[in-house]
């Protein structure tokens, strides 16, 4: 989507969370990678609430680099923990615009989303608030931050491999 | 199965596959290993104030740890004496002045002593006083803490705190010198991962120094990669510190060092370890300095153990002020809780470095994880195999190793492992009946 910043209506930003989705689900992540600005973070928070991302342990906190990592070692030959590969799928309920400055060129979604990640004969379900701090650059919605709060996020969990 | 059944186990460079796959020893485990070792219960700033508790387990038997009135900690069972329900449900809390059973409002001091029971004349001439359960709720054993770390022995009696350690508390010396004020405290709640394995597999990996550049080969190595290809820009990508040194070749974990303690402790890193070359934080050496003068400090920060094994189930990181617990909840499952703590009196940037490493490295979304779990959960379900019975751990073995000898050996030796199947032995038969016969025979 290429438009003048004063352009992006809301219809813009909610399309925007629905493609980024679909985008993981269907593993196009160099598409993907290329949403994000440079000091972009994805924070997935270990303690309900948990305001500071850097002193205390998250379940994620990534820079560009730690995301591009993530993404090119899903398809390395010597990933044994991704053969068989894993699939993922997200189900999102309308996401709400709490902040719509197309003039700042600023926006922030909240998303509640369902995931689910399967491989072999494992398949786990996670509940899921996604907060998108959105971006418009040169006519186009990137991503700044975003936010995935898990339901259970202190719950014991097995591998999650893909992004929720 | 009595102690010569458990000693057939282990012959010196092999361990029979039952040990990671048979619920009848994982029940001997529970009964006799974790009762007659001293288990890692939680940390002393976890429970800072009176009436302060937090819930956890050692091996199979849920406990309390809670802080008395008087400052002093016990750890409890936690289970009702009256009929049997869990007195604290939630992970963490405050009591106040006592716990109230939920179900009939039975209450204990904090140190558990019996304080009060409803209607109380009901067990008038009933010969109550003469119960257990009028004495309360139950401590374990033996309760020490060590600088702030808090261990219990289930057991009543046997081998002591000093005793069972011994020099393997230097690890812990270590990585609590590093606080300018002498002391940790905990930062945020573990992660909590669970692994469909057996314990003693996560456990083995500690100072497993021969997996690193193979294993994690898929993240560190396409770290690496990606890092050469941006051209290596300075300052490097902070994650790059943590995760690089573990595509380190063969020979640096050779000349890392492994040294054994008796009783089944041991560590990677004798001489220098993957996290010798951290960047310097500013302003914290001279924090150190002020605290210990500048030559203890030296001392401290020169020591850069990889990993510590306190046997039976936890790690301790002294460089990053990290502990993981492995608690054993079946054969074949294991809850692994990876803490950090921060060092009392140093700049932030150190906790942001223990956190920015334990979300890489031991999270359920960390890709090195995930390299992990995957070799152990492969390896458990080989094991069901019937084609072999033995699992090898031979490398740099000799035939007069003697485990009751500290000794310091090439980094990459499987000796770490091999003792702590020689404590496992000692410490899940010497309570069994027989134990003794081999003692005796000799
Ligand atoms: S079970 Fe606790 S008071 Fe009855
Ligand atoms: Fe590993």
């Amino acid at each position: 989507m290429t438009v003048q910043e004063t352009q992006i209506t809301r219809e813009h930003v909610i399309d925007f969370v629905y493609d980024e989705a679909r985008m993981l689900d269907e593993g196009r992540y160099d598409e993907w990678l290329a949403l994000w600005l440079p000091e972009g973070h994805y924070w997935m928070p270990l303690d309900y609430r948990q305001t500071d991302p850097v002193h205390a342990t998250s379940l994620l906190y990534e820079d560009n680099f730690m995301l591009r990592l993530r993404v090119e070692r899903l398809n390395g030959q010597r990933t044994f923990s991704q053969k068989p590969k894993s699939r993922c799928h997200h189900v999102l309920q309308r996401p709400f615009i709490d902040v719509f400055e197309p003039g700042e060129g600023r926006f922030v979604t909240n998303t509640n989303m369902h995931y689910v990640e399967t491989r072999l004969d494992d398949q786990i379900l996670l509940a899921l608030t996604a907060t998108h701090d959105l971006r418009a650059v040169d006519g186009a919605l990137r991503i700044a931050g975003k936010k995935v709060e898990l339901l259970n996020c202190d719950a014991a969990f097995g591998n999650i491999q893909l992004l929720p | 199965m009595n102690a010569s059944d458990i000693r057939a186990l282990f012959r010196g460079a092999e361990v029979h596959r039952d040990v990671y796959t048979s619920p009848d020893i994982y029940r001997l485990e529970m009964r006799h290993l974790f009762t007659n070792t001293w288990v890692f219960v939680g940390h002393d700033s976890q429970t800072p104030k009176p009436g302060d508790y937090f819930t956890t387990r050692i091996g199979d038997q849920p406990v309390i740890q809670v802080r008395h009135s008087d400052g002093s900690i016990h750890v409890l069972y936690n289970r009702c004496p009256h009929k049997g329900t869990k007195i604290a449900i939630d992970r963490e809390g405050n009591t106040g002045k006592f716990f109230r059973c939920p179900y009939h409002a039975w209450s204990f001091k904090t140190d558990g002593c019996l304080l009060a029971i409803p209607l109380k004349k009901g067990y008038e001439d009933t010969g109550f006083e003469k119960t257990e359960a009028a004495r309360g709720l139950k401590p374990v054993g033996a309760v020490h803490v060590y600088r702030g770390f808090v261990f219990a022995r289930l057991a009543e009696t046997g081998i002591g705190f000093e005793e069972f350690f011994g020099d393997s508390l230097s690890s812990i010396d270590n990585m609590v010198d590093r606080a300018p004020e002498g002391r940790l405290e905990i930062s945020g709640p573990p992660l909590r991962y669970m692994h469909r394995c057996n314990w003693k597999m996560l456990v083995e990996n500690q100072t497993d120094t021969c997996h690193p550049m193979v294993a994690h080969e898929s993240s560190a190595g396409t770290a690496v990669r990606i890092f050469k290809e941006m051209g290596e820009p300075q300052p490097r990508p902070p994650a790059m510190q943590i995760i690089a040194p573990f595509m380190s070749p063969y020979e640096f974990f050779e000349k890392m060092g492994i040294r054994t303690w008796p009783n089944g402790h041991g560590h990677t890193g004798v001489t220098m370890s993957i996290h010798s070359a951290y960047d310097a934080i500013p302003g914290y050496f001279e924090a150190l300095c002020e605290a210990h003068g500048e030559e203890k400090a030296r001392a401290v920060m020169d020591e850069n153990r990889h990993n510590t094994v306190y046997f039976p189930n936890i790690m301790v990181k002294a460089p990053l002020q990290q502990l993981r617990n492995f608690i054993p909840l079946g054969p074949d499952r294991t809850l692994v809780e990876s803490y950090v703590y921060r060092l009392v009196g140093a700049p932030d940037e150190l906790v942001a470095l223990s956190a920015m490493y334990n979300r890489m490295i031991n999270a359920p979304t960390s890709i090195v994880g995930h390299d992990d779990l995957e070799m152990y959960e492969r390896a458990q379900e080989g094991l069901m195999s019937n084609g072999l019975e033995w699992v090898n751990v031979q490398r740099l073995w000799h035939e007069d190793e003697d485990y009751t000898q500290e000794a310091v050996e090439n980094g990459t030796t499987e000796r770490q492992m091999r003792n702590q199947f020689d404590a496992w032995v000692k410490f899940m038969t010497m309570s069994m009946e027989g134990a003794q016969t081999r003692v005796a025979a000799q």
